[in-house]
């Protein structure tokens, strides 16, 4: 059991890349416990609507498309920057960054929806974990277009340096792992429960 | 303008409370006064506040765990005085709405602000020393860490002066936590509180992860670790696995109190079910994050103190690592008697006594490196063997309660209450306390008085037993727990046998406190000016004591187990001819002033100050992005420099 390690401490960019690879695993798991809450919970609707009248398969299929585009030119922003060619860099940005609100966008109409058939978060346990598991990825993707909007006026000002880049790749992992957690979303909350 | 705060949430009327508060109102009034009027504020700044050097962030944290150790033993005697006299027709001298904010106390403080911060606290300040490396992956990251379980501690403390504290017990279950029966600010102090402390928890396991996996000394494998290493990254891993868990579940009940959803209610669905498997999902892991790093303490302190490798370094790992593992499958038999069905109880309790085996590897790892060793009996080796004849006792009741049937008797009585507090008492405080003792040398440059040492150890062993092997008795006779007054007279002389081992108890931490003040005023006549005091075997004893902000002027080249020790052997090592100069970190107030931040945004919560909630949140994100733009300078310590300070300190371990 050598490792690689045997040549002393990681440079930077690993330790910093590999330490918030194991931030998002905690993030993972956090989710983990409201999925497991919302499979536990899903049929308690209380004798209000349950998932079936609820959710809207093409709505939610408009979403699932711009988040995942989002995470492709994601990834064409950071081989960008790691090549320099800057224009690339701000047009995937802006490009993740528009994909990234109209998710955000398509997501609050979807729950002003619901709540104004009186199907809020209060109405049942089944809507109280819906809007809860929903509602923290929603708010880890605001997070993310926060986060992106100040590393592009970062990138602006201080240019791609080291440190730069060792967030815009945090930012991209993080991003990319919002993915994860909404296929896993897509496929408890909605395709299983729209049926 | 003020949500639910008035004069009515201080407890004028309540002499008990209202004295408890006034004291601590006087010693943080005190201290602050003494701070000011020796005009040390500027210093604690710069050196302690702001620092971001692992090893004054472990001392802090170990500081903390002393203080709130005081505080959980004042609600532990209160309660045991109570059940001395609240036999029969006396009601005592504690109303059960007060007795219960007591135990609810007694336990978070104890779990949440002594046990944990001891042992991040020992972690923080050995692990990077023993992996022979210059300081945590993310310094910063670490005081945020630090300074947001301070940030949890202040608010449980605040709970006593302002309003109330849960009377839950320690872990809130619902519905009685839910707004409908607990409608006061107990619960949301109880919340808010470990909200923030725990990520400051789960901050400090990442951090300890990536550190023990990503920067390690040249040569440092996996399996030339000390077993400290070893044990603090299982436990980190447990950290980094189990607190995002509590996190969730504390949200939602949190969200069930302040909109009115419906996780845990008994109406709308809700499942309150769900709340004790998931807080058993992130409690039962717990239970290891404390005790491992204990037991990586003991397994450094027996091979020190018996002059010997440790027997069965491998197993030992192992050993570990399935615990871990296995902590993760047990969570069940914190309540057989939920109704899950006998196939899954069986289960569950086979898991848990599947637990005691590779537990049951490592006391015989520890048994062989006694066995034909040349014992030195100091503290630190005291403090061992009197945990693993402890240990052993309460891991034998814990197999005992992971039998189903057996459960369905002992559920919910004291024979519980004495089996954990004999395996957190056995196992981590006596861990905690022989690990204070080995490494406070190392910490200050000074050795703690021995004979006071031995005399906290000693009331602290004698009391233990006293205190708890009554309440076994008492569990079976069918004394449940959180009473606050029983009809039975007949238990009556156990629970004053249990007072007498309290107050044991109390005089092992007045020796302790008597030991730190008495070492501090004779520290001249025992200065550590070899950095080795014990004759040590992991790299933290090849530096000076204390160390420099750098610990190591040059990274040491690691070639076995038991670096130093093999370093030993073969003679000294060759000064470098020239030093190459090192960046260390620059201090930041960005831990200090987060926890400020959080404490503001917690009491605005608790009291439901909107606009001071709101106020804290944005001058957090404020502060995030601020400090996300700055450029984080670091402080360059040139070769010249190194070379300097490491004459002086050969020249210094020469003359000694």
């Amino acid at each position: 059991m050598t490792s690689g390690s045997a040549g002393g401490p990681a440079p930077v960019r690993i330790v910093v890349a590999y330490g918030f690879w194991i931030f998002l695993l905690s993030d993972i798991i956090m989710f983990s416990a409201l999925f497991a809450t919302y499979a536990v919970l899903s049929g308690q609707t209380a004798g209000g609507p349950s998932g079936r009248e609820l959710f809207q398969l093409r709505h939610v299929g408009v979403e699932t498309l711009c988040l995942l585009f989002s995470s492709y030119t994601c990834g064409l922003a950071i081989l960008a920057i790691e090549r320099r060619r800057m224009r690339e860099f701000y047009v995937s940005c802006a490009l993740t960054f528009v994909l990234g609100a109209s998710f955000l966008g398509l997501e609050i109409s979807e729950f002003v929806g619901m709540i104004a058939r009186g199907a809020g978060p209060s109405r049942s346990a089944f809507l109280s974990s819906f809007f809860s598991l929903v509602g923290l990825h929603g708010i880890h993707v605001s997070a993310g277009l926060l986060w992106l909007t100040f590393m592009v006026a970062q990138t602006a000002t201080k240019g791609a340096r080291d440190f730069v880049r060792r967030r815009l790749l945090c930012f991209s992992l993080f991003w990319h792992a919002l993915d994860i957690i909404w296929v896993a979303l897509l496929t408890l909350v909605y395709l299983m429960g729209a049926r | 303008m003020l949500g639910k705060l008035s004069w009515d949430a201080v407890p004028f009327n309540q002499p008990i409370p209202m004295a408890a508060s006034m004291f601590i109102v006087a010693v943080m009034l005190g201290v602050s006064g003494l701070i000011t009027w020796k005009g040390w504020w500027p210093y604690l700044w710069r050196e302690w506040l702001t620092s971001v050097d692992h090893k004054r962030i472990g001392v802090m944290y170990v500081l903390l765990a002393l203080v709130l150790l005081l505080r959980g033993f004042i609600d532990a005697i209160m309660m045991r005085t109570q059940l001395v006299i609240a036999a029969g027709n006396a009601q005592g001298y504690l109303p059960p709405e007060h007795y219960d904010q007591i135990f609810s106390a007694h336990g978070t403080i104890m779990i949440f602000f002594m046990a944990m911060p001891f042992m991040v606290g020992l972690m923080n300040f050995v692990v990077p020393l023993q992996l022979g490396v210059r300081d945590v992956a993310f310094p910063v990251l670490n005081a945020t860490s630090f300074w947001l379980t301070a940030a949890g501690a202040l608010l449980v403390n605040i709970s006593l002066v302002v309003g109330e504290f849960a009377r839950t017990g320690w872990l809130a279950y619902p519905p009685l936590s839910e707004l409908q029966f607990s409608p006061g600010v107990g619960v949301d102090y109880y919340l808010w509180a470990l909200q923030i402390s725990g990520i400051g928890a789960l901050l400090a396991g990442i951090n300890m992860v990536t550190t023990i996996l990503k920067l390690r000394a040249p040569g440092m494998t996996y399996m030339r670790m000390p077993v400290f290493c070893w044990t603090s990254l299982a436990s980190s891993m447990l950290i980094v696995a189990a607190f995002p868990i509590l996190t969730a579940t504390f949200g939602m009940l949190l969200l069930d109190r302040y909109v009115g959803m419906h996780f845990f209610t008994n109406d709308g669905g809700g499942n309150f079910m769900m709340y004790i498997n998931l807080i058993w999902a992130w409690g039962h892991p717990e239970v290891y994050i404390l005790v491992l790093p204990a037991f990586g303490i003991f397994s450094e302190v027996i091979a020190t103190f018996s002059g010997k490798q440790l027997f069965g370094y491998r197993s030992m790992v192992l050993a570990t690592l399935a615990i871990c593992v296995l902590s993760f499958m047990v969570w069940l038999h914190h309540f057989f008697t939920m109704g899950a069905g006998a196939d899954v109880n069986a289960v569950f309790g086979i898991m848990s006594m599947i637990i005691a085996i590779p537990t049951g590897v490592k006391l015989f790892n520890w048994l062989f490196t006694l066995y034909r060793g040349r014992l030195r009996f100091e503290v630190p080796l005291l403090w061992a063997i009197g945990f693993m004849i402890t240990f052993v006792v309460g891991g034998l009741t814990g197999v005992l309660l992971a039998v189903p049937p057996a459960d369905f008797v002992l559920h919910n009585s004291l024979f519980l209450v004495a089996h954990f507090h004999n395996v957190i008492i056995g196992a981590v405080l006596f861990g905690a306390m022989a690990g204070y003792y080995y490494w406070f040398p190392k910490a200050f440059g000074f050795t703690l008085d021995r004979r006071l040492g031995a005399v906290s150890f000693w009331c602290w062993l004698i009391g233990f037993y006293l205190a708890f092997m009554p309440l076994y008795v008492l569990g079976l006779l069918g004394m449940t727990r959180r009473m606050q007054h029983y009809a039975d007279l007949s238990w009556q002389p156990y629970l004053i046998v249990a007072e007498v081992g309290a107050v044991v108890i109390f005089g092992g931490i007045v020796a302790t406190i008597a030991q730190l003040v008495v070492s501090i005023r004779t520290r001249d006549r025992r200065r550590d000016l070899t950095g080795d005091p014990w004759n040590g075997r992991t790299l933290e004893w090849s530096t000076a004591s204390p160390p420099p902000a750098y610990n190591f002027a040059v990274l040491p080249e690691v070639e076995s187990l038991d670096a130093f020790w093999a370093m030993k052997q073969h003679g000294p090592v060759k000064p470098p001819d020239q030093y190459q100069s090192i960046e260390m970190p620059r201090n930041s107030p960005n831990g200090f002033v987060t926890a400020f931040l959080a404490v503001v945004t917690g009491f605005a919560m608790i009291w439901h100050i909107w606009w001071m909630a709101i106020l804290g949140v944005a001058c957090a994100l404020l502060t995030l992005l601020t400090f996300g733009w700055m450029e984080r300078g670091e402080v360059e310590i040139s070769g010249a420099q190194l070379a300097e300070a490491e004459r002086v300190r050969l020249r210094r371990e020469d003359g000694a």
